[in-house]
């Protein structure tokens, strides 16, 4: 995504001239060089693996090597059932991520608790706590579903803006980097979900 | 008038140093221009695989366990003459029993010694 005037920019091409912006090159760079923190909960993980091994093969994509330590991750893929015991660690990791991060919700599980959402100890998604950038449905997904993501992702990535009022969240100094932990309370995490992240469409019933 | 030949080292000196220099003044720059950074009490704690660390970094292992792992490698080479033996065991005379009788004997002697010296208790 750039503010170059496409025909001018095309036409500067045919000039052998070829113009771009601080916004695009970054961007650009950003989009193709995303590194995943590598972890896996579930069964989406396999998936998630099986799109990072030599078949599917993420790094043809920009996708590049997992990383063991969320300090050197750009991305986080909740790939699976993410318990109530596991929950405080996931956003911890989240927290621990240096901006700018993204997530991508992985399967039914990590968006909604999937076929477990009546169980007690399954959480009912994880946009409860933390910001989702993409989410995948699928039980688990295919790994061209995570690719599919993975492009959106860097769909969005482009599109994010360096300068202005609705500019990305990382260049914002006003918006978190970090969000609260909950913690384990006597029936439920506490809290519940983090509300100022958590905010459903209310469904209208007539 | 031929260059002096030590010229080309002080140009690599300048480049080796110019060229981590450049990416470093850019992330400067970009954090004083766009980035703000954002630390945070989480996100500057230690990473424990998102559990919380627990104590200190900086704790001292008791020497005491090093009786218990002189007993052990003991065994474990015990072991390691015990399993031929115990293959090799219907093709085997006599003598070979008694010898390996008398070897595990000399072993469990030594762990009774043990044993009785106190080594098997926790020291503190």
């Amino acid at each position: 995504m750039s503010d170059i005037d496409e025909g001018l920019r095309k036409e500067l091409q045919r000039q052998g001239v070829w113009v771009t912006s601080m916004q695009e090159l970054y961007n650009w760079g950003r989009k193709n060089s995303i590194w995943p923190l590598q972890f896996g909960l579930a069964c989406c993980a396999i998936e998630m693996i099986a799109t990072a091994a030599s078949r599917y093969d993420i790094a043809r994509f920009g996708g590049e090597v997992f990383r063991p330590s969320p300090r050197q991750a750009d991305l986080m893929i909740v790939a699976g059932t993410v318990t109530k015991k596991m929950a405080p660690q996931i956003v911890r990791l989240y927290n621990q991520m240096p901006d700018p991060k993204y997530v991508i919700s992985m399967g039914a599980c990590a968006i909604s608790g999937g076929p477990f959402k009546q169980g007690y100890n399954v959480l009912k998604g994880i946009d409860r706590y933390i910001p989702v950038d993409v989410y995948i449905p699928g039980c688990p997904p295919r790994p061209e579903a995570l690719l599919h993501a993975f492009m959106e992702l860097q769909r969005k990535i482009d599109s994010q803006r360096l300068t202005g009022a609705n500019k990305a969240e990382h260049l914002d100094p006003a918006e978190p980097s970090e969000f609260p932990v909950p913690s384990f309370g006597e029936h439920d995490l506490e809290p519940p979900a983090n509300r100022e992240v958590f905010q459903p469409p209310k469904i209208e019933r007539s | 008038m031929t260059p002096n030949p030590y010229i080309f080292i002080v140009i690599f000196v300048g480049v080796a140093l110019v060229f981590p220099l450049i990416p470093l003044a850019m992330a400067w720059l970009w954090r004083r221009v766009f980035q703000p950074p954002k630390p945070g009490a989480q996100k500057n704690a230690i990473y424990e695989c998102g559990v919380e660390s627990i104590g200190e970094a900086q704790i001292q292992f008791r020497s005491q366990y090093y009786l218990y792992a002189i007993i052990f490698l003991i065994f474990d080479v015990e072991a390691i003459f015990l399993v031929p033996f115990a293959v090799a065991f219907t093709g085997l005379p006599v003598g070979a029993f008694v010898a390996i009788l008398v070897f595990l004997l000399l072993l469990i002697e030594g762990l009774v010694w043990a044993w009785g010296k106190g080594c098997l208790n926790w020291a503190r």
